[in-house]
């Protein structure tokens, strides 16, 4: 299929583009909400703070949710992207491999057995959860002959996904008062996140783009195949080693800020590499960039789905995705 | 036919082959499910020996005991062991049918579709008696199987289709379960999650008497069917050629499969991997032909329920454990044990 921006120029376009849609959603969801504002109350925020409800609205609720909306959405696009090339299967995602079940389970023990609250902390749990739910269902999806193939990757991390789950609601049963506060965090939000939570993990974030990045070349070479990647002369192991070490990282402070939010990851590829082919570092850019957007316009739409209540964030994005899984599901797996 | 008992009654209208050996390890099997049910019966805040709940049983203990064993853990033991037969059950067919030892209704959304439908009746009709419970989940699972089907049909359904699917669906409607819950106030989101993980925790005679004809009644279903899995188990060509109506079959098959789901989860809510280890056990212990795995099946799936629910009853004491807690620690080795052992296939 030819990819519709066909050239470098129009690529680069593309890409301006997306900034400006960026700019213009970032705009609405800092204006748009129960509470409505317009642009000036947002600049007159920062330059002559008045300790108004709005402006504290903005400056306390709303850049938060936009910051948080915005880099959560580029992690989960490259993770999708790195991942569906990783594993060679279309269908591939944060949430389907149990990564996201992983880390949550993890942060549920952490304050249901040793009272963890910190967020610095919050962070570590959340990447080590990932990072070990992320190993176990790749290890399993690839025992045996035929290697990693699409339904015993998707078994494992269903598997995975349903003990993790069942672990987590049984500690919540068993300890009543933390239910409130972890259910909230489990249904995925961007919003009611404080800025620390992204400041903390942002240094991760930023690493893991650029190791993402510099990858997008190896990986262009492994997808032709494991033996023409090393008949090239490329160190297979070490290439998967550093992808999976990103795609952890990506997860892990995606979940560290916003919870568990699935399916953005499955979606954005898809829709990448429509636009501009095959070449991993566009898809990969774009990718990101898709993710940004379609985190942003979702947490403009919780806001309005039923108000004045919220609908998760995760929730939305799992009801969008669900209907593309299926897609490329009957489509066809051969066809990647 | 050496090992197997032949029965012909009548004028050999009809004639029956029973494989000695599956009627001994059902036999043993539904023994030690009675013995289980009567350790149960005498385990908890006050202990009865197995001689006492036996006394009781056949009406003459003393009023007390009478009290405990009738009124209060009769229903759980009796639901338990439904619950847990169906589940297995409706895990055997779908193993049968998809033809994947890896799959069964929980992982492929059909408890989870009957989930949604339960808490969206726990959360928004408070005020409708719980007895419509059972047939709302019911409906729930069944809906789902229809557009699980539906979906993964493109000129017939296949079994890998069916899985990635099925996935798909089944954290659909973990999507939907969570936006209910963080909806709902905080009285009923406890309520929900319990259900939710599986527990068979003040459940009444009326549950138990309520489930049994559909539990019994589907179970009798399948194994009419029995020749037809045991056709599908060859595979589409196979069996196409063998004259088998295998779509037509696939369907009716994955029917009987949502109704067992249904009514399992309509009193237990998801309690997971019991559909998966069940069958599998079943299996290692008679072979694989259909007819003789699935009365066994839904007996060992009764016996894993029973055992974990009295794990969850007594272990942490006075807090009742959901039982699917307890399914789900042995049955996730399990199948990380079967993804092991079909690595090649």
């Amino acid at each position: 299929m030819r990819a519709l921006l066909s050239n470098t120029y129009l690529k680069i376009m593309g890409v301006g583009l997306f900034l400006l849609l960026l700019a213009y959603l970032s705009y609405a969801s800092l204006v748009f909400g129960i509470v409505e504002t317009s642009w000036h109350t947002a600049i007159d925020a920062f330059t002559q703070f008045d300790g108004s409800n709005e402006h504290i609205v903005i400056k306390e609720v709303r850049v938060p949710r936009v910051l948080n909306a915005l880099s959560v959405g580029i992690c989960l696009g490259i993770a999708g992207t790195l991942l569906q090339a990783l594993t060679r299967n279309p269908i591939a995602d944060v949430e389907l491999f149990g990564l996201n079940a992983g880390a949550a389970l993890f942060v549920v023990v952490a304050i249901t057995f040793f009272g963890i609250s910190s967020l610095t902390q919050f962070t570590w749990i959340a990447f080590l959860g990932a990072a070990v739910s992320g190993v176990i269902v790749y290890l399993l999806g690839s025992l045996g002959r035929d290697g990693m193939t699409p339904v015993k990757l998707t078994l494992a991390g269903a598997a995975i996904t349903a003990l993790a789950a069942s672990a987590r609601h049984g500690m919540m049963v068993l300890n009543e008062k933390s239910v409130d506060e972890v259910l909230f965090w489990l249904s995925g939000s961007v919003g009611g996140r404080k800025l620390e939570f992204l400041e903390s993990v942002f240094p991760y974030m930023l690493s893991a783009w650029v190791l993402a990045f510099l990858l997008a070349r190896p990986i262009q070479t492994l997808l032709m195949g494991d033996d023409v990647a090393k008949g090239l002369g490329q160190r297979t192991l070490l290439v998967k080693l550093a992808a999976g070490a990103a795609i952890v990282l990506l997860s892990g402070s995606s979940v560290a800020v916003a919870g568990p939010i699935g399916f953005v990851g499955l979606v954005t590829p898809h829709l990448a590499r429509f636009l501009v082919g095959i070449e991993t570092r566009w898809v990969m850019l774009y990718s990101g960039l898709l993710g940004a957007v379609l985190l942003l316009a979702a947490d403009i739409a919780a806001r309005f789905v039923a108000k004045p209540a919220e609908v998760p964030i995760g929730v939305m994005t799992a009801l969008i995705g669900i209907p593309f899984f299926i897609y490329v599901a009957r489509k066809g797996l051969d066809k990647g | 036919m050496k090992g197997y008992l032949t029965l012909r009654p009548g004028k050999g209208l009809s004639s029956f082959h029973l494989h000695k050996k599956t009627l001994l390890v059902t036999a043993v099997a539904a023994l030690l499910t009675f013995v289980m049910a009567v350790i149960s019966l005498g385990m908890g805040e006050i202990k009865l020996s197995p001689l006492d709940v036996l006394r009781v049983l056949i009406g003459m203990g003393d009023e007390q005991q009478n009290l405990l064993v009738q009124q209060f853990r009769m229903p759980r033991i009796v639901v338990g062991i439904l619950v847990g037969a169906s589940l297995a059950a409706a895990g055997a067919i779908m193993q049968g049918v998809v033809r994947n030892p890896l799959a069964s209704p929980d992982i492929l959304g059909v408890s989870g579709g009957a989930s949604v439908a339960a808490v969206t009746f726990l959360l928004f009709f408070e005020t409708v008696s719980i007895k419509w419970l059972p047939p709302v989940a019911f409906l729930g699972a069944t809906l789902i199987m229809f557009l699980l089907y539906g979906l993964a049909w493109k000129k017939g359904v296949t079994p890998l289709r069916l899985v990635l699917i099925g996935v798909g669906i089944k954290i659909a409607a973990g999507a939907v379960v969570t936006m209910l819950i963080t909806f709902s106030p905080f009285l009923l989101q406890n309520k929900a999650i319990l259900w939710l993980t599986g527990s068979i925790y003040g459940v009444s005679c009326a549950d138990a008497r309520m489930i049994l004809p559909w539990t019994v009644g589907l179970i009798l279903l399948g194994a009419l069917m029995a020749r037809r899995v045991n056709i599908q188990q060859l595979g589409d060509d196979i069996s196409m050629s063998l004259g088998s109506a295998v779509q037509r079959d696939r369907f009716f098959l994955l029917l009987i499969c949502a109704a067992l789901t249904g009514t399992a989860v309509s009193v237990g809510g998801e309690i997971s991997f019991v559909a998966l280890l069940a069958p599998h056990i079943a299996k290692q212990l008679v072979g694989p032909s259909f007819g003789n795995a699935l009365p066994l099946s839904a007996l060992i799936g009764a016996l894993i329920v029973l055992i974990a629910d009295l794990i969850a009853r007594v272990a942490f004491s006075p807090i009742d454990i959901p039982v699917g807690v307890f399914t789900s620690a042995v049955g996730a080795p399990f199948f990380i044990f079967l993804l092991y052992r079909n690595r090649n296939r």
